[in-house]
């Protein structure tokens, strides 16, 4: 499985891309996290620019994203929101509204501040974006409060609880790469699979390593 | 001269099938509390057998008039195709015109009630004997986890949790 993993600051020795590669630490070997750094490159939208090709940044973000099997944002809050680097990306992703990259794409939203709240409202309000473009987002709920306490001078993660929570972010996230249900192909003639059945199952019935939305191809 | 086609009293015996081009199942819901919105499902089936109704239609068949809010319907925050294709109803004849059983939805069971009326028969003008079957009923879309709303800018929701489902059925007696 590939999770690609979004940082909203910018920054050097930003917390959030600590967090991020902290994840990658703990995904077990036949996951991998990759990193995209390309935040920086994308140009501010503009709709005139928005055609074929796309700009050369969205056109990589755009293949990042279609490339994963989820992806895992870790975001700063900036005035109570969404940094405007990282809207401003989501926005580019989503074109076309219709068919982009993020529809019924696993996303997980984490974040941290130094603050005591750890980006809660920055990610509401990035949760929200990503459903609205169609994006299945996890139930995940990981605020990074006072992430000058948690992390070393080398970015690595010095709190135990939040190694903890950030494994169980990881592991709802990654449960979300379920395996989409041959169920329309069984309808009409064969019974349908239990909607419920399935879902209670701790381990994916149909699930292999391949990108679900290819399963769902079949 | 007009021809009349009584409402019936009796539930058809044997097998009658939903001719899907002269049939439609789809839906309503009060959009910004004044006007209703309607959408279709275009491929589905039905089926009665000896007084069972049963229906399928597929989620991805849903038809609105804009590709964007079609896209929406079909994202895991609303039906969520990918996860939960089909929708369903499986029900008993209670009387005419009345069918007691259970609608799926999102992957979410409840009880429904199918009410309208039954026409018929009529045979069509390939001789096929023809009953009309007109139903509807009434969900709360949140007891399936349908949950988007969108505040209004001076109070209230965009979209009423009460939803209409509607089906236009045109019966032929399976060969």
């Amino acid at each position: 499985m590939r999770i690609l993993a979004i940082s909203g600051s910018l920054r050097r020795g930003s917390h959030n891309a600590s967090l991020l590669r902290a994840a990658g630490e703990l995904l077990p070997p036949t996951d991998e996290l990759v990193v995209w750094d390309g935040l920086r490159d994308v140009p501010p939208y503009d709709e005139d620019d928005d055609g074929e090709p796309a700009p050369a940044p969205v056109a990589a973000l755009r293949d990042a994203v279609a490339a994963a099997d989820a992806v895992l944002i870790a975001t700063p809050e900036y005035n109570h929101s969404i940094p405007g680097a990282l809207k401003n990306a989501l926005d580019w992703a989503s074109r076309p509204l219709a068919t982009n990259v993020f529809r019924n794409k696993p996303v997980a939203v984490i974040g941290s501040s130094t603050g005591m709240f750890g980006a809660v409202w920055a990610q509401a309000e990035l949760r929200k974006v990503l459903a609205a473009m169609g994006a299945r987002v996890a139930d995940v709920e990981l605020a990074v409060g006072h992430a000058a306490d948690k992390f070393d001078g080398e970015g690595a993660v010095t709190d135990d609880s939040l190694r903890d929570q950030l494994e169980d972010a990881l592991t709802t996230l990654r449960a979300e790469v379920a395996p989409v249900l041959v169920e329309r192909r069984l309808v009409f003639g064969e019974s349908p699979l239990d909607d419920g059945a399935r879902e209670d199952a701790d381990e994916p019935a149909l699930l292999d390593d391949r990108n679900p939305l290819e399963v769902a191809l079949l | 001269m007009t021809s009349v086609i009584e409402q019936q009293l009796q539930i058809p015996t044997g097998t009658w099938t939903a001719d899907p081009v002269h049939s439609s199942v789809g839906f309503e819901v009060k959009y910004l509390g004044v006007a209703t919105f309607t959408g279709e499902l275009t491929s589905f089936q039905a089926t009665l057998a000896d007084g069972e109704l049963t229906g399928t239609a597929e989620v991805s068949s849903i038809e609105v008039k804009d590709e964007n809010l079609k896209a929406h319907l079909q994202a895991p925050e609303f039906f969520d195709a990918e996860r939960h294709p089909v929708v369903r109803f499986s029900g008993t004849a209670a009387a005419p015109g009345r069918f007691e059983g259970e609608i799926t939805i999102k992957g979410v069971t409840k009880p429904a009630t199918l009410e309208g009326e039954i026409t018929g028969p009529v045979t069509d003008p390939y001789g096929n004997e023809r009953y009309g079957l007109s139903l509807r009923t009434v969900v709360d879309r949140t007891a399936f986890g349908l949950n988007w709303n969108a505040p209004l800018p001076g109070g209230g929701f965009a979209l009423a949790d009460d939803v209409t489902l509607k089906a236009e059925l045109s019966l032929v007696k399976a060969a």
